[in-house]
């Protein structure tokens, strides 16, 4: 079978952010990680015979675009269309979908790529949902499954949970649809209502649960006090590859022997701000020189002699309880009191 | 500044507001010595925030914690 590719203009490789307006286009071929998609395609006797591509922007806002990307799909020949993977990614995800959906409603078998929490996954239908996972380091598996689904789909068959089909709705998934105020409309009404004591929300907030705050220490002077941060803060190199976003580790590192955190012997590889300010002074994310200063003079018995360390940056809530967990029982088996915990 | 919210609405239960989400403990816009004043007194609250008995999210605002009696023992020393 002929097969075309849809991609955004990132993938395709016409550029990042600047380049999200990028008009629909085509392409000959195999590009980017399409490539991969190709040779597995191939080894089940279909070809990718072109490559479609569109900026985000473009893609998820401009009403006639799923039309006119269809137009380049069918002008490619293709007789079925993978679209993705679009990951986490918002507009990536609708633009898949829509074009996905367009191409299946004009006959063509298809199937857009994403992670299930991606705002696209409602508009997929009536075409193929295949589970990508959250970013881009799940390419090879995402492409892996692509294939697997690609090959399904030109058989004449249904797709499944093996080929990492996403199923219906899950409990708390969002469901677009048209509303006949505007964006600004919409939050002027919501406005009005909280201020007439209304609770309405658009979005129903998530749950982060309840953590009873612990006792206060009697006095700092005979306190173990630890500092932490969740800045990123790693000896210069990242020697343990802590992720700059979405952390799936911490990590403690000795301050023995340290009377300040100094530039150049440790970084910050966050990846939500610019560190350029952590890395002039690290003291800035965590703030040693002063800890050091107080334990001298009494003002806390004695500083925990090691710091902890995550990446706060899109982590996971579930991901985050458990560093907290293995944090505070961390703590409270070396005798901390206290801790202060620098937020980023 | 702004994720003083942030963290009252998931809970955290004492919290020091700083002046940039880049620099938690610090001032860029200080002069070396000035900046390490303010790290002090950021500590100095935490410190406070730590020995006071919460029931639920509280904010301790820097400008209204007093000097700790220690401070002036210790900048004598520094």
């Amino acid at each position: 079978m002929r097969v075309v590719h849809y991609l955004n203009q990132f993938f395709a490789g016409i550029g990042g952010e600047d380049k999200a307006s990028t008009l629909p286009a085509s392409r000959d071929g195999a590009v980017g990680p399409g490539r991969k998609l190709a040779s597995a395609l191939a080894a089940e006797g279909h070809e990718l015979v072109a490559t479609v591509y569109c900026g985000d922007d473009y893609a998820a806002s401009e009403r006639n675009a799923a039309a006119e990307i269809l137009g380049l799909v069918q002008e490619a020949g293709a007789e079925l269309l993978v679209a993705g993977p679009a990951f986490g990614s918002g507009r990536y995800g609708i633009a898949c979908a829509r074009v996905a959906a367009a191409a299946s409603a004009a006959g063509i078998p298809a199937l857009a790529a994403m992670d299930p929490s991606n705002p696209g996954v409602p508009e997929v239908a009536p075409a193929i949902a295949v589970n990508s996972g959250e970013a881009s380091r799940h390419m090879a598996d995402a492409l892996t499954r692509m294939a697997a689904a690609a090959a399904v789909l030109a058989r004449g068959g249904t797709p499944g949970e093996a080929e990492g089909v996403i199923g219906g709705a899950s409990a708390g998934a969002r469901r677009n649809t048209v509303s006949p105020h505007t964006a600004a409309e919409r939050a002027v009404l919501l406005a009005l209502s909280r201020l007439a004591g209304g609770k309405q929300t658009e979005i129903k907030l998530p749950d982060f649960g309840h953590v009873p705050p612990a006792a206060p220490i009697a006095d700092p002077r005979e306190a173990l006090v630890a500092i932490l941060t969740e800045g990123a803060l790693v000896p210069s190199g990242n020697p343990d590859r802590l992720e700059s976003a979405r952390a799936k580790h911490w990590f403690r590192y000795p301050l023995t022997g340290r009377d300040t955190m100094a530039a150049g012997e440790f970084q910050s590889v966050h990846g939500g701000f610019s560190t350029v300010a952590a890395n002039a002074d690290p003291n800035r994310l965590l703030p040693l020189d002063v800890a050091r200063e107080m334990e001298a003079s009494g003002e806390i018995r004695a500083l925990h002699p090691e710091y902890l360390v995550t990446a706060g940056n899109g982590t996971a809530v579930a991901d985050a309880t458990h560093f907290g967990v293995e944090w505070a029982a961390e703590l409270r088996r070396a005798g901390v009191q206290a801790a202060i915990l620098t937020a980023t | 500044m702004n994720l003083v919210p942030i963290a009252a609405r998931v809970g955290a239960p004492r919290i020091v507001p700083t002046r940039g989400i880049p620099f938690p403990a610090g001032d860029p816009s200080l002069d070396p010595a000035a900046e390490r004043a303010w790290r002090r007194r950021l500590l100095e609250t935490a410190l406070v925030a730590v020995s006071t008995e919460v029931h639920k999210p509280t904010v301790f605002d820097p400008a209204l914690i007093p000097a700790v009696p220690a401070r002036a023992a210790s900048a004598a020393s520094t």
